[in-house]
């Protein structure tokens, strides 16, 4: 069973129109990371800036938790994980 | 309208400066920045002035070259130029020289500034073709997208926090929208929003019409200008949500120094927030710019519990920029502050306006807005939408039956004096 990543509209250019692609074999959200470049370079530079930090309006959900609330990017996913790349929006 | 598109020329990224065009699209692709509306000032220039403004109806519109649509407005034409008010009562009460209310309370037709923003996003989905527009939602957001786009002929969708005052759920209901309360918090509202939208071809005003809505909160700034006789305060406290508003109110004074309506002063915005959903605050406090998001806010003032701020970072280099500062609030002093100001300046408003009267007082006994300097208080929304948060605070009606000497009974502790014109 593989990990779910929901990719928001914005980048689904770089993942040929897919909402969700599935990762294999990924243990933390650092190696969800990975493999998505690997999958279709150029993706983790748009979530990440240079030092390799998740950008500031960029929000990560494991299974609906915000990883800022976990472990950030060493929180560990696991297979049938959902994760969703969501950016920041405003509102009130 | 061939003459006015080129007021606003582009989306520009707040990051990196990439420009983009005035779509319904509302981060960059290559930050995730957020867009914002891009002008033309030296054009603007050319054809706003205090007499151009001086000269149109008393609405929001009359700065209609620094708001981002390409045509006229076809909805919301009515909204704002609400009132500055001198409030010499809460002033005294305060301990300070000059205050004044923006009064937002009686923004036309949903009682809150949010119609600004609403105007705004609404002409804007119309000029881009939507046909089914949408909302995420603490509430005054839900009510004014209901009324708006039923005046306007619009479908809407507005997505609420299933534990929103009974008010607020009624005022969106009423207008024939579809309410859907979510269970889970606004930030969880707002993330849900952000995936409808990727999926459905809505115009949701805070996610993919968030740069031309964000931009109706500048007119709050621009009246606030004209209306303290084309001069910026020295001091405003602004109620701060994602900090969108905030950072708003700055850009507007700005852009008035940009093209020649104001002259270059200086002045500083201050952040309000409730202490139970502060993370812009505690950033400001800690003197960082990294706003940590509050999990699960816990406060009466729902309106502003965003634990997730959008514009916090922003918010945070406004107030740096300006030399302002942020302060929070218990729901006890929010209470205290609604209470202050309908008894000394006579005006009734929701729990965000508690906690910018509350704030502000806490700024000023703390030194850090001088007594004796310019203050305006803005004030966002109307109270008889939060009721419930004020149930029982400000005691009951005192029943008798419709005896003058049940009523002399009453009034005998109430100090009065039976006047002499009235004796005979």
């Amino acid at each position: 069973m593989s990990i779910q990543v929901r990719i928001p509209a914005p980048l689904r250019k770089l993942t040929k129109d897919q909402e969700v692609v599935a990762i294999e074999g990924a243990a933390t959200i650092a190696d969800v990371l990975a493999n998505l470049d690997t999958a279709f370079p150029g993706l983790t530079e748009r979530i990440c800036d240079e030092q390799g930090n998740v950008r500031r309006f960029v929000n990560i959900f494991v299974n609906d938790e915000d990883i800022r609330f976990l472990e950030e990017k060493a929180t560990a996913v696991k297979a049938g994980d959902e994760i969703s790349i969501v950016p920041a929006i405003a509102g009130g | 309208m061939s003459q006015t598109q080129t007021f606003f020329s582009n989306l520009k990224c707040r990051e990196c400066g990439r420009l983009y065009p005035k779509e319904a699209i509302h981060i960059c692709e290559f930050d995730f920045g957020p867009l914002e509306a891009a002008y033309d000032y030296d054009l603007i220039a050319k054809h706003l002035n205090r007499e151009v403004i001086a000269s149109r109806p008393q609405t929001m519109w009359r700065y209609r070259e620094l708001l981002p649509i390409d045509g006229e407005p076809t909805v919301g034409q009515q909204v704002g130029f609400t009132p500055l008010v001198r409030a010499d009562r809460l002033a005294a009460k305060l301990g300070v020289d000059e205050l004044y209310i923006k009064n937002d309370t009686v923004n036309y037709p949903t009682l809150s500034f949010k119609d600004r923003v609403v105007s705004v996003a609404l002409s804007r989905a119309r000029e881009l073709g939507f046909e089914i527009v949408a909302c995420a939602s603490t509430g005054n957001l839900a009510n004014s997208v209901a009324a708006n786009a039923a005046a306007a002929g619009l479908k809407s969708y507005v997505l609420i926090p299933a534990d929103l005052e009974r008010s607020k759920v009624v005022g969106s209901l009423i207008y024939g929208t579809q309410v859907i309360g979510i269970h889970g918090a606004y930030d969880q509202v707002n993330r849900l929003c952000s995936e409808i939208a990727g999926k459905y071809g809505w115009g949701f005003v805070n996610v993919n019409l968030r740069p031309y809505y964000a931009e109706g909160s500048k007119s709050m700034g621009f009246e606030i200008a004209e209306q303290f006789g084309w001069k910026i305060p020295k001091h405003t406290v602004i109620p701060m949500a994602s900090g969108s508003l905030l950072t708003k109110i700055h850009k507007a004074y700005k852009e008035f120094i940009r093209i020649g309506v104001l002259e270059e002063a200086s002045f500083a915005v201050h952040g309000a927030q409730a202490s139970g959903c502060s993370p812009i605050s505690t950033a400001k406090k800690k003197n960082t710019d990294m706003v940590k998001p509050v999990p699960n806010p816990k406060t009466i003032v729902k309106s502003l519990a965003i634990g997730t701020p959008a514009d916090g970072y922003y918010a945070l280099r406004t107030l740096a920029e300006t030399g302002g500062s942020a302060e929070d609030c218990t729901d006890e002093e929010v209470i205290d502050g609604i209470r202050m100001l309908a008894e000394y300046a006579g005006v009734f408003a929701e729990t965000a306006g508690g906690v910018t009267v509350a704030c502000a007082r806490k700024l000023i006994e703390s030194g850090k807005i001088p007594r004796n300097e310019s203050i305006v208080l803005c004030i966002t929304g109307h109270g008889l939408k939060t009721q419930e948060a004020i149930h029982g605070e400000c005691g009951e009606a005192r029943l008798i039956n419709p005896s003058l000497r049940e009523f002399e009974a009453l009034i005998a502790n109430d100090n009065i004096q039976q006047s002499s014109a009235a004796a005979h």
